[in-house]
């Protein structure tokens, strides 16, 4: 039986490219969690002009898949406009890869949602948003997308981990189908409100668990 | 090294190499002398086979010291535990209490908690951070439906040995049955049952270069079991299925080849790897307890990396180790152990546990440290956590 890893996610899990982090970087991220076993940190350069990214490096905390996707998404991005590098999938990371083992998708996942994320971050920053979108509860779906459920590996929207989603006075309350003494209880809670806490019109982030 | 694949064996908790000597003994049992185990009133190939199984049960029953016919042969650990815990449930008129700890190896945990589904109670005792059983807790946690308890000898991850006389001391008197899961402590810390009252006690053969497919059940010859699977009448009428007759010759060999000398040289060389770890590596923990720990087992947690990146690194340079980190699993769940001992997930995914055995040297464990500093060291630089990181 061969490894459940093609040779280039070995030979990308041997030799990293472009791990580190840049000085002064003009966008960053970090998605995952040491929690979760798995997290992925990226640093951008970005040409002001051509907004095209001309340096990134990245650090991975977990298995091989998450090194070897963290290390290719970097190679994937160079040189490439925000907007290309923001439209690259999961799907393509993995083909370029030679393909990934299918339960270690959420490990993978990591590095291509820290790509967008570091992109976000760089467009904030720099003035690129064009307006302050306030927070609806489409709005927070949306970031509990980058949530993972650990006993999946696939994020808690789809997997129903949300039981309810509640938006009032500014305070986000969010339900997730967990009994409290669950052993992911803590960690999924930890990321939701980390998702959430920093939205510019949310004073405070509520979670609970199944009764 | 001992295999042809060149790999220096550290896995020894998971699996053992089968000794040479073990092969021979179960050889004439495939070839020769390969009947089922009949009556002395039947042909002579089969007495002779009924002879073999008896004198390997001699053997196993003398190494606890126990008589001959309180020993009954399993397919191994897990349906020895299974054979513990459901056979004794399923005997009492009433659905009564069971308590375990919840350190236990799945084939206890998941037994209890099916047992739990049929509408038993069940009480899981916790551990301290070393994961040594909370006594307290346990005598509290005595009932008057309370009909078993079952605590493991030792432990399959962090190696904690529990004090099984005290508790077996505790419930001595009290009607309450007594099992213990010695998978991982058989042959390495000495059990008699003469001395301990403990009324089961599951073994199993691969732990001590045995064949694996083969472990038993000790029980106490007043203790009734219900059996739990139907069948012949085998094994006194406790488990059915045609005796795996070589195996247990193989098993018995195994319980004889074992020495005190052999535990104490495994011990030096643990003990050389935890202390050549802690000197050459920052950010190390050690789970489990110094002192209270089988002679065989070594778990380290190495923080800001993660145990599967570490396992495939020391593969690729000829190393078998194991992890409890979430990404190594089948269920993708962190060790329970080490999130029983009131380790964070953090520590349980950097967890790498060493067990050693008859066929390790001092040169295996040089090499092991030397490789593993170097693995660390690599994928700390790539990690975001820790010193250098952001955090």
């Amino acid at each position: 039986m061969n490894s459940p890893y093609s040779d280039k996610v070995l030979e990308y899990f041997q030799n990293p490219k472009n791990v580190g982090e840049l000085e002064n970087p003009d966008g960053i991220a970090k998605e995952g969690s040491p929690a979760c076993g798995d997290m992925v940190q990226l640093h951008l350069k970005v040409d002001e002009k051509q907004k095209t990214i001309t340096d990134i490096k990245f650090r991975s905390y977990g298995c091989a898949s998450n090194i070897a996707t963290g290390s290719i998404i970097t190679e994937m991005a160079k040189g490439r406009s925000i907007e290309e590098a923001k439209n690259i999938t999961w799907q393509q990371a993995a083909d370029e890869l030679g393909g990934l083992p299918a339960v270690k998708n959420h490990c993978s996942v990591l590095a291509v949602d820290a790509l967008k994320e570091a992109i976000r971050d760089y467009e904030e920053k720099h003035g690129l948003v064009k307006e302050q979108v306030p927070t609806t509860i489409e709005v927070i779906k949306e970031r509990l997308k980058h949530v993972m459920n650990p006993i999946h590996g696939l994020d808690v929207l789809k997997t129903n981990l949300i039981e309810n989603i509640e938006l009032k006075d500014k305070i986000i309350t969010v339900t997730v189908d967990l009994a409290e003494d669950h052993q992911f209880a803590p960690v999924v809670k930890e990321d939701i409100k980390e998702k959430l806490e920093h939205r510019w019109d949310i004073e405070d982030v509520i979670v609970k668990y199944r009764e | 090294m001992n295999n042809k694949n060149n790999m220096i064996y550290l896995d020894n908790s998971a699996v053992t190499r089968l000794d040479e000597k073990v092969l021979e003994a179960m050889k004439p049992y495939f070839f020769d002398t390969y009947a089922v185990a009949t009556s002395e009133f039947a042909y002579t190939m089969g007495i002779q086979a009924k002879e073999a199984l008896e004198n390997a049960r001699e053997v196993i029953a003398n190494s606890l010291r126990a008589n001959s016919d309180e020993i009954v042969f399993t397919s191994g650990a897990t349906e020895s535990n299974n054979l513990a815990l459901k056979g004794i449930m399923y005997n009492q008129k009433d659905k009564g209490h069971l308590i375990v700890s919840e350190l236990e190896d799945f084939s206890v945990l998941n037994t209890a908690k099916n047992l739990e589904k049929e509408g038993y109670d069940v009480s899981y005792i916790s551990v301290d951070s070393k994961g040594k059983l909370d006594l307290d807790e346990l005598k509290n946690a005595v009932r008057e439906d309370t009909v078993l308890v079952s605590i493991q000898h030792a432990n399959q991850e962090i190696g904690t040995v529990q004090n099984i006389e005290e508790i077996a001391k505790f419930l001595d008197g009290k009607d309450i049955i007594f099992h213990t899961d010695a998978t991982h402590s058989f042959k390495r810390i000495e059990i008699d049952v003469t001395n301990i009252p403990v009324d089961l006690i599951t073994i199993s053969a691969h732990t001590i270069h045995g064949p694996r497919g083969i472990g038993a059940l000790y029980k106490r010859k007043n203790i009734k079991l219900k059996k739990i699977m139907d069948g012949g009448f085998q094994e006194n009428n406790l488990r059915a299925g045609i005796e795996n007759i070589p195996a247990a010759v193989g098993f018995a060999k195994a319980v004889e080849l074992v020495t005190k000398e052999e535990n104490k040289k495994i011990k030096k060389l643990r003990d050389l790897l935890i202390k050549e770890v802690e000197e050459q590596i920052e950010d190390v923990t050690l789970n489990g307890s110094r002192t209270d720990r089988i002679p065989q087992n070594a778990n380290i947690t190495f923080h800001y990396v993660e145990g599967e990146s570490i396992t495939l690194h020391l593969d690729m340079r000829g190393f078998a180790v194991s992890t409890g980190s979430a990404c190594f699993s089948k269920s993708l769940e962190a060790s329970h152990v080490i999130l029983g001992i009131g380790g964070d997930h953090e520590r349980a995914h950097g967890s790498i546990r060493f067990t050693f055995s008859r066929y390790n040297t001092e040169d295996d464990v040089n090499k092991v440290v030397e490789a593993v500093k170097d693995v660390v060291t690599n994928l700390r630089e790539i990690s975001p956590l820790g010193k250098k990181g952001s955090d």
